[in-house]
């Protein structure tokens, strides 16, 4: 200890703890040697309490005890020796080394500007993403294959191909139908819940399939299923009373709480202007895409405001075509899914 | 010696080789038995079959990854019963605690795997090269062809072993016969093989080569056990108050009398000459037969260095409690081999409690070994671990013979159908434990135990109401309730449900709650 050391002069207020421990420890060392650990007789033990040892061999073979210096680090009394690393360690630290120069050769490095060094075993992590990529889609081929060749109303028959249309049905869902469906198939207002079992365009297979691969109203796909409602209220089809009183009919039509006499006046509203699509019993048209007005699934809403909305203003739908973005596979499997959420005639 | 006879301190020192004599004793016995038994039941297990009908394996314990099964005897464990394996390494971690807090590192000393293989390999190099004092010279010997000779054979046993060891491994987790034939025909899986050819080396290296510089620089346990131990674990030792000082010049009395005469000089009282291994002798010290033995009379330590040579850590016990010492007690047997040799009360190096060591320099007696035992610590351990043995028990005798469980689909949480009832889905997962195809059927109950008013419970894809599960599977089936418009269940909120589930082969019936969201839940 010095004082032309800073990192153990007195004066460097830094040093503080580390001279109030060192000065701790002194005192502890001076304790134990005033009243050194005694033997039976009062003797004191003939090891000394700090003294560390290790064996070595000289250069006959003869094994000596030799003591080992300590580095002068002390925490609370408890010396820190100055023991040699065993030579293992030091090899396993060289082959570290060869590794490390090995590594900077065979594999992306050192980073440049705009990209790292490729290594000269060409690795790239992009292109194993791209070859697992690959991998599944080889490994998926013959099952889609499969699919595409079964018959819509067997695959469900078929263990492997229906393990395959829950699962990669499922994720297709998710992925593109979702954002208006829901990720539950649930729907939202207007857009069609594909759960129950009230289907605009049917709830066969056939249909599910033949609406996913088309959509509806897309004007992008010359088959696409298309109908469209008249807009009564904003064309001056009918007037404010007639709606009232048409609304009131439909009203009546699926029991909800209505006008009686209006709705009876509706009646005619009725069958002059609806009954072409919804039919003469309003229960609809799964040719037209015309929803049932009698039962207790409503796309946009059973409320007197919601349904004098539609009636004026009209409804127009769309659900885009998927053929141009997924393979007859995909699509095949989507529908087997929506099929199978428990709303599938 | 002379300091210049020593080379100069490396920073690097190379390992010290090690040369443990062959020693004979009851702790030498003992830990024969014990590898025995360890290698034996290592060995042994995955040959043991088992019959559990078809389509089942019949080995008696397997781990099989393939699967996802963990076979062990009658029990079978799936994988979300693994709280099971669990249990069971907690139960291992507490053992552990348990049996180094009263017995110190018992586990290191007789049944760690590094030491039974170790110990193993020692024997076979011992068979090969002859004991310390051959192998010494064998090792200062320069390289001609009897050294060449003997390392090859010593280095092919170990590798025999090695290979035995890794390819016992490999059995645990795949039908044993049908391995063995594939890999002896080079059918089997790559990776068997590649298994077998780590544990291989691992085994070859760790037990011929590495040996004690696992335990003390690989092995994290020997610097938690410190945490483990206290001043009543019953642990090896050197009885310093009676052995020091040592030297040569103690050895001088050989026969029967003499002996005799010698106890009156030894700082430890008890039995003399002839029984080798009576109990821990009571220490009363200083007595002699004619009073106290003066204070310069020499120590029972006559410097012979039998404990070191035998060691097979290559230290001196008589140094005190080292991180490398594993208490294999194999210096005890070497020590009281001498003592009787000396005609010296045994017990100079003893299984003892560091407290025994300070009463005895008082001239106290010692605690009974049951006292050093039976403290609150392993108590304590004891208590834990055995609860938690007993509680694996009860669970396991109180799995279902059918595993059940059903998640309410709750996105959305309900469909209104077109006749305005209202559905609630659900996922509902079977695990057939049986080793055929089963069927099962699904009933619901309200929580007062009746079948509740207009419900109906369909299945997805099973128009004929029931779910064929394949032996040893497990099947999703999505189900639905629909309640009929008016009921109590559509109109109203949250409804506690229970579902029983029977199995149409057995008649087996399982049950799980669940709850019906009606059209007011919000």
């Amino acid at each position: 200890m010095s004082d032309k050391d800073e990192h153990t002069s007195p004066r460097n207020p830094d040093n503080r703890i580390e001279l109030e421990r060192m000065a701790a420890d002194d005192e502890n060392k001076a304790q134990i040697l005033k009243h050194p650990p005694e033997g039976p007789e009062g003797e004191p033990l003939h090891r000394p309490a700090d003294v560390h040892t290790r064996v070595v061999r000289d250069r006959k073979g003869v094994r000596h005890k030799v003591e080992v210096p300590s580095t002068g680090h002390s925490w609370d009394g408890i010396e820190e020796y100055d023991n040699p690393l065993p030579r293992w360690w030091l090899w396993t630290f060289y082959a570290t080394i060869v590794w490390a120069v090995g590594y900077l050769f065979f594999y992306p490095a050192i980073p440049m500007l705009n990209h790292a060094t490729q290594g000269l075993l060409g690795t790239s992590y992009r292109k194993e993403v791209a070859a697992e990529i690959q991998r599944f889609n080889d490994a998926n081929a013959p099952i889609q294959a499969k699919l595409v060749e079964t018959p819509l109303d067997q695959i469900a028959a078929d263990p492997e191909l229906a393990n395959y249309t829950a699962n990669a049905g499922a994720a297709i869902f998710r992925t593109w139908c979702a954002q208006c469906h829901g990720s539950g198939a649930g729907g939202a207002v207007g857009y069609p819940s594909l759960l129950d079992n009230d289907w605009l365009w049917g709830g066969t297979l056939d249909d599910i399939h033949t609406t996913i691969q088309h959509g509806i109203r897309d004007p992008n796909d010359e088959e696409a299923r298309y109908s469209e409602m008249p807009r009564f209220g904003a064309d001056g089809l009918l007037d404010r009373t007639q709606i009232r009183q048409v609304v009131n009919h439909v009203l009546a039509l699926s029991g909800q709480p209505h006008d009686a006499a209006l709705a009876a006046e509706g009646a005619t509203v009725f069958a002059d202007n609806c009954t072409a699509c919804h039919g003469e019993d309003g229960k609809g048209d799964r040719t037209q895409g015309a929803p049932d007005l009698t039962d207790a699934v409503w796309l946009y809403g059973s409320d007197p405001a919601t349904i004098t909305r539609i009636v004026h203003d009209g409804p127009f739908g769309v659900m885009p075509s998927w053929s141009s973005r997924l393979s007859e596979a995909d699509i095949r499997a989507v529908a087997a899914y929506v099929h199978s959420l428990g709303g599938g005639e | 010696m002379s300091k210049a006879d020593i080379d100069p301190p490396q920073l690097y020192a190379a390992r010290e080789p090690i040369f443990p004599r062959r020693v004979q004793g009851w702790f030498r016995n003992l830990k024969w038995i014990i590898m025995a038994v360890t290698l034996g039941i290592y060995y042994v297990t995955p040959w043991i079959r088992w019959d559990r009908g078809p389509n089942l394996p019949d080995q008696a314990v397997l781990v099989d990854l393939a699967n996802r099964r963990f076979f062990f005897f009658w029990i079978e464990i799936w994988p979300h019963e693994f709280y099971f394996v669990a249990g069971l390494l907690v139960m291992a971690g507490l053992g552990l605690f348990l049996f180094t807090s009263a017995l110190g590192r018992v586990w290191c000393g007789y049944t760690c795997p590094q030491t039974v293989w170790t110990d193993l390999f020692i024997l076979t190099e011992r068979w090969v090269e002859g004991d310390r004092n051959a192998r010494v010279r064998l090792w200062n010997a320069p390289w001609d062809a009897r050294k060449l000779r003997l390392r090859l054979t010593k280095w092919a046993i170990w590798l025999v072993i090695a290979l035995l060891t890794g390819g016992a491994w490999v059995f645990y987790f795949t039908d044993a016969p049908t391995l063995l034939g594939n890999l002896l025909t080079g059918q089997a899986h790559p990776v068997a093989y590649i298994t077998m050819a780590i544990l291989t080396a691992t085994t070859f290296l760790f037990g011929g080569f590495a040996r004690e510089q696992i335990c003390i620089y690989a092995c994290p346990w020997p610097r938690i056990q410190a945490a483990m131990m206290d001043e009543d674990t019953l642990t090896v030792a050197y009885r310093e108050w009676r052995g020091e000082p040592r030297g040569k010049s103690n050895v001088k009395r050989r026969s029967r009398a003499e002996a005799v005469a010698a106890e009156a000089t030894s700082h430890a009282a008890g039995p003399a000459v002839g029984r080798k291994y009576p109990p821990t002798p009571y220490p009363g010290v200083p007595t002699g037969v004619d009073g106290p033995i003066p204070s310069d009379s020499p120590g029972d330590c006559i410097d012979c260095l039998a404990c070191v040579n035998v060691c097979p850590m290559g230290i001196d016990i008589r140094d005190g409690q080292q991180m490398e010492c594993i208490t294999c007690a194999l210096c005890i047997d070497a020590c009281d081999d001498v003592m009787a040799k000396i005609g010296k009360p045994r017990g100079l190096i003893d299984y003892m409690a560091l407290s025994d060591e300070a009463a005895e320099r008082a001239g106290k007696p010692p605690r009974p070994v049951m006292r050093h035992i039976l403290r609150p610590r392993t108590l304590l351990y004891f208590t834990l671990w055995a609860g938690i043995g007993i509680a694996l028990i009860a669970a396991l005798f109180l799995r279902s013979p059918i595993d059940l469980n059903v998640t309410p689909v709750r996105n959305p949480l309900y469909v209104t159908m077109a006749d305005g009832a209202i559905r609630n889905t659900y996922a509902l997962r079977l695990r057939n434990k049986q080793g055929e195809a089963r069927e099962f059927t699904v009933q619901v109950l309200d929580d007062q135990g009746n079948p509740p008013q207009g419900v109906t419970v369909t299945l997805e894809g099973q128009p004929q109401a029931r779910i064929p599960v394949a032996p040893d599977a497990t099947q999703t089936q999505r189900l639905y309730l629909t309640a009929a418009p008016g009921t109590a269940l559509a109109e109203g909120g949250q409804a506690e449900l229970t579902l029983w589930v029977e199995d149409l082969g057995d008649g087996t019936r399982a049950h799980v709650d669940t709850v019906f969201h009606g059209r007011s839940e919000k």
